[in-house]
């Protein structure tokens, strides 16, 4: 049987009156690139700080590579790498010294294979010009490519991005997912959360949405897709005819949506909505994104 | 995956040099600046009282040097450990302590050891600047290094519970102000509570930090309020209860995770 990159158990946490997580269940396997999402106050954040041992579960269990995270804290944290949603640096020190103060504090020992692997991680992540610059000077992009790095520094086998692409430029997000999609296939597990939908949808093999401390989806991207998303027809008229064929009017004036999961019911709408002497302006036709499965996921589940 | 040379300790040695490295970054603050306050303090109050006060038989600027280094050990010791963490805590890079698999015993040694190396620096820059202005004895030179130890390590063990529970500064400076300052400055640095009335002199036997004091001035005079090997049992005493509280809140991750 393969270990489990990451297994969560029934896992609770209250803040006060809120509960946080309210019975997680997860196992993410080795290797898989899998996506974390839902709306803020969801739960993501106590899940990755329970995950990371920063927070402790009330109840339940998690395990990081058959390591449990309480009872066996030393082996787990040494596999797990996690990036903090907060843009959070040390002031004292440079880039490189922040990075070479990280890796021993994992244990890591001076030499030259730790350097290389350093100096690997600044050029994949576009920061050698920046090793010898102190950790105040650097952009608020810079510093969140330095975050990255250090949770990168000791090479574990599971990486937990928490919205890493939060508020950065097009430039880092392309350099960032090239670098992770290369830890991806060399082997490393990527645990990802982010509030851009698409990003998910283009790098994960699977998701779990969480709503009120509950998964409420759990499935392969593709699954959840083709489940809960359907392609949609978009007509810009004039007239209002296209009412009569069960189009959905849009906000935006003259435009009307028509969704379908199979691409042969189009045409004899098509026919019918010409034979009524509607003028088609413009069409578009939309592919099914995570974006609408999301919106689709909580509002099915609004009372979960 | 992870084919990089390990070794167990290598934490524990990391958050030290870090730790080190912290204040001796910002020296100028953490160390030039404290010198230079006790100087002023000795300029001063010898200038005042050195013509008119002879205590245990010691001149009184010679009475006031170890008193000034010994605060100087204590103040620097606390200072550490509690703006380290509280730094820490509020700009929320104590995550990168937190997150690697660091034990609540190796964090603990960490933050002590290079607080009270702090500590020892500004202590030994402040007999340097004030040598000249006394004549000092070095009777019992071991007591002077086991006091200015167990003293730096009780202030920074406080330090740590102090940065541990503080959630803002202003947390941080009503500890300082109201607890630190008092029990230092109420502890014989500036006099011998021989010279103080009978209750006061009750209400300074409770205060650990006038122990630390009086045993650490014995280890220059060779003469002290009490003997130095009652002060090093309540100095260990004292540590062992503060550690053991600190160790608890770190095990326990009180304040430090949710």
């Amino acid at each position: 049987m393969i270990t489990a990159a990451i297994r969560v158990e029934q896992v609770f946490k209250r803040f006060g009156t809120v509960q946080a997580l309210n019975g997680v269940d997860l196992t993410i396997q080795p290797g898989e690139f899998f996506g974390l999402l839902g709306p803020n106050g969801a739960g993501k954040t106590t899940l990755i700080s329970s995950i990371g041992g920063l927070s402790r579960p009330d109840a339940g269990r998690i395990e990081i590579m058959g390591c449990d995270v309480q009872a066996n804290y030393r082996a787990a944290r040494r596999q797990l790498g996690v990036v903090p949603q907060e843009l959070v640096f040390d002031p004292f020190f440079s880039v490189r010294e922040t990075l070479e103060i990280q890796a021993g504090y994992y244990g890591i020992d001076p030499s030259r294979a730790r350097q290389a692997w350093i100096d690997e991680i600044l050029e994949s992540l576009d920061l050698t010009s920046k090793a010898d610059a102190n950790m105040r000077s650097l952009s608020g992009g810079m510093k969140r490519r330095v975050l990255v790095a250090q949770a990168l520094v000791h090479r574990p086998p599971v990486i937990v991005l928490d919205e890493p692409t939060a508020g950065v430029d097009v430039e880092l997000r392309q350099t960032l997912w090239q670098f992770v999609r290369r830890l991806n296939q060399e082997g490393h597990t990527i645990v990802l959360t982010t509030h851009y939908l698409e990003e998910a949808e283009n790098l994960c093999g699977r998701i779990a949405m969480l709503k009120a401390g509950r998964i409420v989806a759990l499935d392969t991207t593709r699954n959840l897709l083709s489940h809960f998303s359907s392609h949609s027809l978009r007509l810009h008229t004039q007239g209002d005819q296209p009412a009569q064929f069960g189009m959905t009017k849009e906000d935006v004036e003259g435009w009307w949506r028509f969704s379908f999961a199979q691409f042969d019911e189009i045409e004899p709408l098509l026919a019918r909505i010409r034979t009524a002497g509607c003028v088609i302006n413009e069409l578009e036709i939309g592919k099914p994104d995570l974006e609408s499965v999301f919106v689709r996921v909580m509002q099915d589940r609004a009372c979960a | 995956m992870n084919d990089l040379p390990m070794r167990p300790s290598r934490g524990f040695l990391t958050l030290l040099y870090k730790e080190l490295l912290r204040f001796w970054k910002v020296s100028a603050q953490t160390i030039a600046a404290p010198v230079l306050t006790a100087l002023l303090y000795l300029v001063i109050f010898s200038h005042v009282l050195s013509t008119h006060t002879k205590i245990h038989g010691v001149p009184y600027t010679a009475f006031l040097i170890p008193g000034l280094v010994m605060m100087s050990v204590l103040q620097n010791a606390f200072a550490n450990t509690s703006s380290s963490l509280i730094q820490s805590k509020i700009t929320g890079n104590l995550v990168f302590v937190l997150l690697p698999p660091i034990s609540h015993n190796e964090f603990f040694s960490a933050y002590v050891l290079a607080a009270v190396a702090r500590g020892f620096t500004v202590g030994a820059g402040v007999l340097l600047a004030t040598i000249w202005f006394g004549s000092l004895n070095y009777a019992a030179p071991l007591w002077i290094g086991v006091f200015a130890i167990l003293g730096g390590a009780i202030m920074a063990t406080l330090g740590m519970l102090a940065g541990i529970w503080a959630e803002k500064y202003d947390q941080l400076a009503a500890f300082q102000n109201f607890l630190i300052m008092p029990l230092t400055f109420l502890s014989g640095v500036f006099y011998s509570i021989a010279s103080l009335p009978s209750f006061w002199q009750s209400i300074s036997r409770w205060n650990p930090v006038f122990y630390m004091i009086d045993g650490f001035r014995y280890g220059f005079f060779g003469v002290s309020d009490i003997s130095p090997w009652h002060s090093l049992w309540v100095g260990l005493l004292s540590f062992t209860i503060l550690a053991a509280l600190t160790l608890h809140s770190l095990r326990r991750g009180y304040k430090l995770r949710d």
